[in-house]
């Protein structure tokens, strides 16, 4: 092999961050475009002749606060998680957990509360139809959040979330924020405009 | 601090230096299923979307070939098609007449979706992604291998849907309800538009995916010294496809969703005041229209995501064999940039006879006209970077130029159809057929073709027939003319598009002779594509072993091995000094100058702002770094 020895200017490494946590964003980009794409399309719909108005079930303003509480307890997992107390943090991870399936199944009742209203998925005016599929979409990525949540809490369990190795944890995170953002943007959605 | 780097590497950079012998071992022991089956290699996936497109492409253009039979010789026995068309086919000869529907509906939606975005973005963006930025493989090869098995899924589906008794989806490759949604209105909505749809719904997911993908290794993968204003124009072209795709599928599998929703468990979204028989349905206050607007928030940047791989790689093969570096680097970038914006906010030119408000249509009338703007100044960049050059007329090349001159033609009566009072006579007509197959079908496709020949040699290790890829552009060029720039007076005429027949109607014989010419040079062209597909096959295994670098290029993929192996480069990754259009650079020893050579070394071409780059380097020498022979990995 021949050696030979050449001065060069350095090639500058380019700016980077972890593609994992950068694909989410992404995923959370596309999430965004799609409800964007049900919510313009309930605007146009709304300004049709014929818009029935729509009575929104209680259960959503209780269900609203569980999901915000489920933020709040998992902003206390990551800095537990930052500050290595694991008993907090797998309590914390664990609490979460509990709050969204809680939140899904306060859904269901939901769901529940606006059939006893005579609000039908099908047959009845389109305004209904539309609650239930933006509610039931968030809820479809909702259990995909809760899979994530419940992956983060295996991980802290076997203590395997610690300050050196955030990235599962604040994806987690990351990802539940976004769920919590998404609902409160619905909810407010369709109380301004029923 | 200084930085100077003393490199004592074994020739990172050898160009031309006849590395010839086989590097093909594999960096790990696969059997057959993990290296060519369920691959996780970006090489590998974007052969197998290659292959995969040629099938759809082949089977796209044949649905084409059957229905221009029927439009050009309207009086012709097609008893010979029974074995292959069976039931299709009347006992008087003739084809169906929803089948008809049926076979220019699977047309549209297998070239738009799985020819023109799977075949190409799926192919050049995975295959060319990494090797173009220095990178291993791509950021989640895992997600990667979803993304193509998502797509064959959707693939077996749509295939699926052929062979239904009903027939596959007929409402053409819009699927606008209420056509779509009613079983009754039309064979085609029954089974074969669940599979549609379900179909569709897997290839989104499988965009996304690669989407995803592309972005993330764009941005975080790139080796050293690769910044943004030094990537490939095709890396830049695939990175805004990416962009749009992930911003606008989603958008299409919200209408599906809804469709589906109207379809199979009765609500409303579109369906309203429908009478079948006399009797009322039951679905009551949706708006067709809103799909529409769903639909062409999609149906609007897929165009571009069609077109824009095309445009990128013309432009990375149009400055290799001009060698000239490319005219207007950032101004391709800018208006790559800018087409990608504005595509998002037209998709209501594409409904201007829906009954909008006419002032509306004005404002979307404007904002289409300027899409003409970033355009011109591609086809200008183009035509500049060509002029004075060296131009080698490679077969890739050729296909290059084809693309420029289809996009040109068929981008001026974008003019004509953008304007809203103008659209009232044209919409719907052969005028729009011509428009949107020259600008954006074979447009793309030539640029796809290009894409082939140029990177044949990277992806198979060998050389493809010169001598038949002049001959099947030549055919290909001339057939494709001759196929749409007839439509644009067939068009004006106000022949509608989607017609079984027009022989009901005196006025509209007229073109008989015209239409037959249509279909004639259709079929020829065809035809052509078979001597591509021979070339193709046969020089995978029986071409000229390819030197490992046949175009004198400068991007990084002609630094690996002839067959790159899993990983790319055996070595290190070689690190980038210079953007890649340094051709033709005066007074360099060669006329192309590759990525992978600093500025350093060539002191003779060095523009005064590049020599600075080596003084800002080397102020102080008192920290040089000296870096064994085997340099440390990237990461």
């Amino acid at each position: 092999m021949a050696v030979d020895i050449k001065i060069v200017e350095e090639a500058k490494r380019p700016l980077s961050m972890n593609p994992r946590k950068f694909g989410l964003w992404l995923f959370m980009a596309t999430v965004v475009m799609l409800f964007g794409a049900w919510t313009s399309a309930y605007i146009v719909k709304r300004g049709d002749m014929g818009w029935s108005e729509i009575i929104l079930p209680d259960l959503f303003w209780v269900n609203t606060g569980v999901i915000l509480i489920s933020s709040g307890t998992m902003v206390w997992a990551v800095r537990a998680a930052r500050r290595d107390v694991a008993e907090q943090l797998k309590i914390a991870v664990g609490i979460t957990t509990v709050l969204g399936i809680a939140f899904l199944i306060g859904q269901l009742l939901a769901f529940d509360q606006m059939v006893a209203l005579h609000e039908h998925f099908t047959g009845g005016p389109v305004s209904h139809s539309f609650v239930y599929v933006l509610s039931g979409a968030h809820g479809l990525h909702v259990i995909s959040g809760v899979i994530v949540l419940v992956i983060a809490l295996v991980a802290a369990l076997r203590g395997r979330i610690h300050r050196g190795n955030m990235d599962t944890l604040e994806m987690c995170a990351t990802y539940w924020h976004f769920l919590g953002v998404l609902w409160l943007y619905l909810f407010v959605f369709l109380l301004l405009n029923k | 601090m200084a930085t100077t780097d003393i490199h004592i590497h074994q020739d990172v950079h050898h160009h031309g230096d006849g590395h010839d012998h086989d590097h093909d071992h594999e960096h790990h022991g696969g059997n057959f299923w993990t290296t060519y089956i369920f691959s996780e290699d970006h090489k590998i996936i974007g052969k197998q979307f290659l292959i995969t497109g040629i099938f759809w492409a082949l089977l796209g253009g044949s649905l084409s070939v059957i229905f221009r039979l029927q439009l050009g010789f309207p009086d012709m026995n097609l008893e010979w098609l029974k074995p292959i068309l069976g039931g299709w086919i009347t006992p008087e000869g003739k084809l169906d007449p929803e089948f008809y529907l049926a076979l220019v509906t699977m047309h549209g939606t297998i070239m738009v979706f799985f020819v023109l975005t799977a075949g190409l973005s799926g192919t050049f963006s995975n295959f060319l992604i990494p090797l173009q930025i220095g990178a291993r493989d791509m950021a989640s090869g895992f997600m990667n291998m979803l993304s193509y098995w998502f797509f064959f899924a959707s693939s077996v589906l749509m295939f699926i849907s052929l062979f239904l008794e009903t027939g596959p989806a007929a409402g053409g490759w819009t699927v606008y309800p209420p056509l779509s949604a009613l079983p009754q209105a039309i064979k085609g909505s029954g089974l074969g538009m669940t599979l549609w749809l379900v179909a569709m719904a897997l290839f989104i997911v499988s965009s996304l995916l690669g989407s995803i993908n592309y972005i993330s290794t764009v941005i975080n993968m790139r080796t050293r010294g690769m910044s943004f204003t030094r990537l490939p124009l095709t890396i830049w072209a695939f990175f805004f496809t990416a962009i749009i795709g992930i911003l606008s599928f989603p958008v299409l599998f919200a209408a599906a969703l809804l469709l589906i929703f109207d379809r199979s468990f009765g609500t409303s979204f579109y369906l309203s005041d429908i009478y079948i028989g006399g009797e009322a349905l039951a679905h009551d206050g949706g708006s067709p229209v809103l799909f529409q607007h769903l639909f062409w928030f999609l149906g609007h940047p897929e165009v571009y995501i069609v077109l824009l791989p095309a445009l990128g790689i013309s432009s990375e093969i149009i400055a290799t064999n001009s060698r000239k570096p490319i005219f207007g680097y950032k101004a391709m970038i800018g208006s790559m940039l800018f087409i990608a914006i504005l595509s998002f906010i037209v998709w209501a030119h594409h409904m201007f006879v829906t009954g909008m408000n006419p002032f509306l249509g004005s404002i979307f009338m404007l904002l289409t006209l300027i899409i003409a703007v970033p355009s011109a100044v591609k086809i200008f960049n183009y035509v500049t970077t060509l002029w004075k050059g060296n131009i080698v007329f490679t077969p890739g090349m050729l296909f290059s130029i084809g693309l420029v001159s289809f996009f040109l033609t068929g981008g001026i009566t974008g003019i004509f159809l953008g304007n809203s009072a103008i659209d009232i006579q044209l919409h719907d007509t052969y005028f729009v057929v011509a428009h949107f197959h020259l600008v954006m079908g074979s447009a793309s496709f030539f640029g796809m073709l290009a894409g082939i020949y140029h990177w044949f040699p990277k992806m198979f290790g060998r050389m493809m027939n010169e001598r038949l890829g002049q001959i099947h552009f030549w055919i290909t060029f001339i057939g494709v003319y001759m196929v749409f720039f007839p439509m644009h007076y067939i068009g004006i005429a106000g022949f509608p598009r989607r017609y079984y027949s027009w022989t009901n109607f005196e006025t509209f014989s007229g073109f008989a002779d015209l239409n037959m010419l249509v279909s004639l040079a259709a079929i020829l062209t065809l035809a052509a594509q078979f001597i591509f597909l021979f070339n193709f096959f046969y020089s995978i295994w029986r071409g000229r072993l390819a030197p490992a670098n046949p175009w004198n290029a400068n991007t990084l993929e002609w630094t690996t091995p002839r067959n790159p192996g899993h990983g790319n480069w055996p070595g290190e990754i070689p690190a980038v000094y210079r953007w890649p259009y340094d051709y033709s650079k005066p007074g360099a020893k060669d006329d192309f100058i590759p990525q992978t050579i600093p500025f350093s070394e060539t002191p003779e071409s060095n523009l005064p702002h590049e020599t600075e780059l080596i003084k800002l380097e080397s102020t102080s020498g008192d920290d040089i770094i000296i870096q064994g022979g085997k340099l440390e990995g990237n990461h």
